[in-house]
C-alpha cells in the first residue's frame, strides 16, 4: 500500500516538472524565431516565478491572518492586538525558563514537561501498540477479534477517559499520560497491522519458500516492510498526542503548556494565551516535520522508486 | 531411468472464487527426472504458474497428488527453490544479504559464517554480479535483479529449481545473455529446473522437455515435445539448425492451430 501511495506522490513531483518544462516553450515560440537559446532561460525563469508565488502566496496567507486578528481586536478590546502581543513574546521569551517553584515556571519548562509527558506516552503506546498490531495483522483470529472493539472505542475523545485514570490511579498527572496514552495508542495499532496485511505478497512467498522460521518472517521481513507503516502511524500518534495534551493538562493541572494556557486565563493575561497557541502551533510543526524526515530516511528505495 | 525426484499423479486444482468453483487445472500427470529442464507453454491464464506453485507448494492441490522424492509436498520448501517473475527482492537488504539470507537457511546448521559468506559470494559471482553484492535492488538494472533472484535460488542447491517466466520482463537482448548464464550455470551444476514460459525460442534453447498446456479453464497437459539437441547449445548455431526450426514449429502448431486462443 505504501509503496503505492508513494510512488504516486513520486509521479505526482513528476508532473509538475514536466508541466514547467512544457510551459516556457509556448511563450519562447510565441515570442522569438529561435526558441532554442530562450529555453534554458524561460525554464530558470519559471523556476523563480514558482518559487515566487510561494513566498507571495505564504506572506499574503500569514498577512491575511494578521489582518484579521487586527480588525478583531480592534472592536473586541479585551482582545489584544498583534502589537501588544509582539511586546509580550518579547518579555516572555527573554527569559523562558525561570523557575520560581512547581506553580512559577518559565513558558520553556511548561512545553518541555508537555513534551516529555508526549514523549513517555508515546513510547509507551508504541510499546504496546506496534506489537498488538502486528499480531492483529499477521493472524486472522485476533484481527477479527480486535475489530469491533478497536471501532468501538477509537472514535472516542479519549478526555473521556480520564475519570478512569483518575479512579485507577488517584493522580492527576498519572491520569494526563493515561489519556495520552489512550489516545496515541490507535494510530499504533491501526497502521501495523494495516501495514503488515499490506505486505506485498511476493515477500511472503520469499519466506515462504525459504520456510524461515517466525523469528525471522518477523525480523527480516516483516518489520523492515512495516517499518514506513508503522512511522505513519507514529506520527499521527504523536500529532493526535500534541493535540490532547493540551486539554488533558488543563483539566489535570500540574506543570505543561496546556496548565499554563489555563493559569493565564485566570491570570487574564489574553496575550499570554495566543503566545502559547501559536507557541503550540510551531512545535507541532516542528514534530511533523522531524517524524517526516525520519520516515523519509528510513524508507528503502523500494518505497521511493 | 532411475526415480523421478517430482511425479505428479492425476493432481487437479480449483479456486473457490465468489463465483463459485472455478477449476483450473484436471489431470496432469507429469515426472521429473534429475538433472532436465523442462518448460511449461501455453497461452496466458492456462494454468502455467498455478502448476508450477503446485511443484513449489505454494499451492496444495485440489486433487491427486504432488510428490517431491516419493514425499507428498505440503508445503514449500528450500529444496524446491522458485525463481520469482519479478525477482521479489527484498528491496532492504543489499544483493548479498537477499542471497545470504537464503544460504543462511540452508546450510547455517553446517557450516561457518566464513563458509556460507563464500557461498553466498560464489554464487553472485556464478551470475556474474559480485562487482554489484553491495548494491540495494533499487540501485541496480531490472536484468541484474533477476541474475541476483537466479543466484539466491541456485545458492540454496535446491533439488528442483522453479522459475516462473524468469526473464519475462527483460528486453530480447537482456534475456538472451541470461538465457545463456542460465545454461552456462545449468552446465556447471547439472540443476533440475522446471520454467514457465511465454517464449518458445526460449523454451526449445533451454530445455530437455516442453510441456504444452491447453487452454483453461480445466487446463491440461496438451503435448510433451522431446528436444534432442546436443547440449551446449548455441543460439548461433541453432537459428540454421532445421532440427531447431522442427521443434519450434511444433509448439507454434500446437499453440495457434490446436490451441487458437479464441477471440475473447
Ligand atoms: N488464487 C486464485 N483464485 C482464483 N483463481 C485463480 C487463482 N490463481 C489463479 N487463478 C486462475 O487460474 C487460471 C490460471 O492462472 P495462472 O496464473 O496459473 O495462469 P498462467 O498460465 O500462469 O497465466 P500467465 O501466463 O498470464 O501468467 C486463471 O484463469 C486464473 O484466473
Ligand atoms: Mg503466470
Amino acid at each position: 500500500m505504501t509503496s503505492m501511495s508513494m510512488s504516486m506522490t513520486a509521479d505526482g513531483h513528476v508532473a509538475p516538472h514536466a508541466v514547467a518544462e512544457a510551459a516556457p516553450a509556448a511563450p519562447a515560440v510565441a515570442q522569438t524565431p529561435e526558441p532554442a537559446p530562450a529555453e534554458p532561460a524561460g525554464r530558470r525563469g519559471e523556476v523563480m516565478r514558482g518559487f515566487m508565488l510561494r513566498v507571495v502566496a505564504a506572506a499574503a496567507g500569514i498577512g491575511g491572518l494578521l489582518a484579521v486578528w487586527l480588525a478583531v481586536s480592534t472592536h473586541v478590546p479585551e482582545l489584544p492586538g498583534p502589537g501588544v502581543t509582539w511586546q509580550a513574546a518579547l518579555e516572555l521569551f527573554a527569559d523562558p525558563f525561570y523557575n520560581n517553584g512547581p506553580n512559577d515556571m518559565g513558558i520553556g519548562w511548561n512545553v518541555l514537561y508537555s513534551l516529555k509527558r508526549v514523549g513517555i506516552d508515546f513510547g509507551l503506546a508504541a510499546a504496546v501498540g506496534i506489537p498488538l498490531g502486528f499480531i492483529i495483522g499477521r493472524f486472522r483470529f485476533f484481527n477479527i477479534a480486535a475489530e469491533p472493539v478497536v471501532s468501538l472505542l477509537r472514535p472516542v475523545s479519549p478526555l473521556a477517559w480520564l475519570p478512569i485514570g483518575l479512579l485507577v490511579f488517584k493522580d492527576a498527572d498519572m491520569a494526563a499520560m493515561w489519556v495520552i496514552f489512550i489516545c496515541s495508542i490507535w494510530p499504533m495499532i491501526i497502521n501495523t497491522a494495516a501495514g503488515v496485511r499490506a505486505v506485498p505478497q511476493d515477500y511472503m512467498n520469499v519466506a515462504r519458500v525459504l520456510a524461515l522460521s517466525e523469528w525471522k518472517v518477523v525480523t527480516k521481513i516483516l518489520f523492515p516492510a512495516v517499518l514506513p507503516h508503522i512511522l505513519t502511524g507514529v506520527r499521527l500518534a504523536v500529532g493526535t498526542a500534541w493535540l490532547v495534551i493540551v486539554a488533558a493538562e488543563m483539566l489535570t493541572g500540574g506543570i505543561g503548556i496546556g496548565f499554563w494556557v489555563w493559569d493565564e486565563w485566570n491570570n487574564l493575561k489574553v496575550e499570554h494565551i495566543i503566545i502559547a497557541i501559536f507557541l503550540i502551533g510551531v512545535v507541532g510543526l516542528a514534530l511533523e516535520y522531524a517524524l517526516l524526515w525520519i520516515a523519509r530516511r528510513a524508507s528503502h528505495g523500494a518505497t521511493i522508486n | 531411468m532411475n526415480a523421478p525426484i517430482v511425479k505428479i499423479e492425476q493432481a487437479g486444482m480449483a479456486f473457490d472464487t465468489n463465483k463459485g468453483r472455478f477449476v483450473a487445472l484436471r489431470d496432469i500427470d507429469l515426472n521429473i527426472h534429475k538433472g532436465e529442464f523442462v518448460s511449461l507453454i501455453g497461452h496466458s491464464g492456462c494454468g502455467k504458474s498455478t502448476l508450477l506453485n503446485l511443484i513449489a507448494g505454494l499451492n496444495l492441490p485440489t486433487a491427486g497428488v504432488c510428490l517431491c522424492n516419493g514425499r507428498e509436498i505440503a508445503g514449500p520448501g528450500p529444496e524446491r527453490a522458485v525463481v520469482f517473475q519479478n525477482h521479489s527482492l527484498l528491496p532492504w537488504m543489499t544483493c548479498f544479504e537477499n542471497v545470504y539470507l537464503a544460504v543462511e537457511r540452508v546450510f547455517a546448521a553446517k557450516e561457518s559464517r566464513s563458509e556460507l559468506r563464500a557461498r553466498t559470494r560464489a554464487a553472485l559471482e556464478m551470475v556474474h554480479m559480485d562487482h554489484a553484492m553491495n548494491k540495494y535492488p533499487h540501485e541496480i538494472s531490472g536484468g541484474m535483479k533477476q541474475r541476483v533472484g537466479i543466484a539466491r535460488a541456485f545458492s540454496m542447491e535446491p533439488q528442483v529449481l522453479l522459475m516462473d517466466e524468469p526473464f519475462g520482463a527483460l528486453d530480447a537482448l537482456t534475456r538472451a545473455s541470461l538465457q545463456d548464464e542460465l545454461m552456462g550455470v545449468m552446465a556447471k551444476t547439472g540443476a533440475t529446473v522446471v520454467m514457465v514460459t511465454h517464449d518458445v525460442d526460449e523454451a526449445v534453447l533451454l530445455s530437455d522437455r516442453v510441456v504444452m498446456m491447453t487452454n483453461g479453464p480445466a487446463a491440461t497437459i496438451g503435448e510433451i515435445l522431446e528436444v534432442r539437441l546436443d547440449k551446449p547449445r548455441d543460439r548461433l548455431k541453432l537459428a540454421h539448425d532445421s532440427r531447431f526450426a522442427a521443434y519450434r514449429a511444433a509448439i507454434l502448431e500446437f499453440l495457434y492451430q490446436k490451441q487458437m486462443k479464441k477471440a475473447a
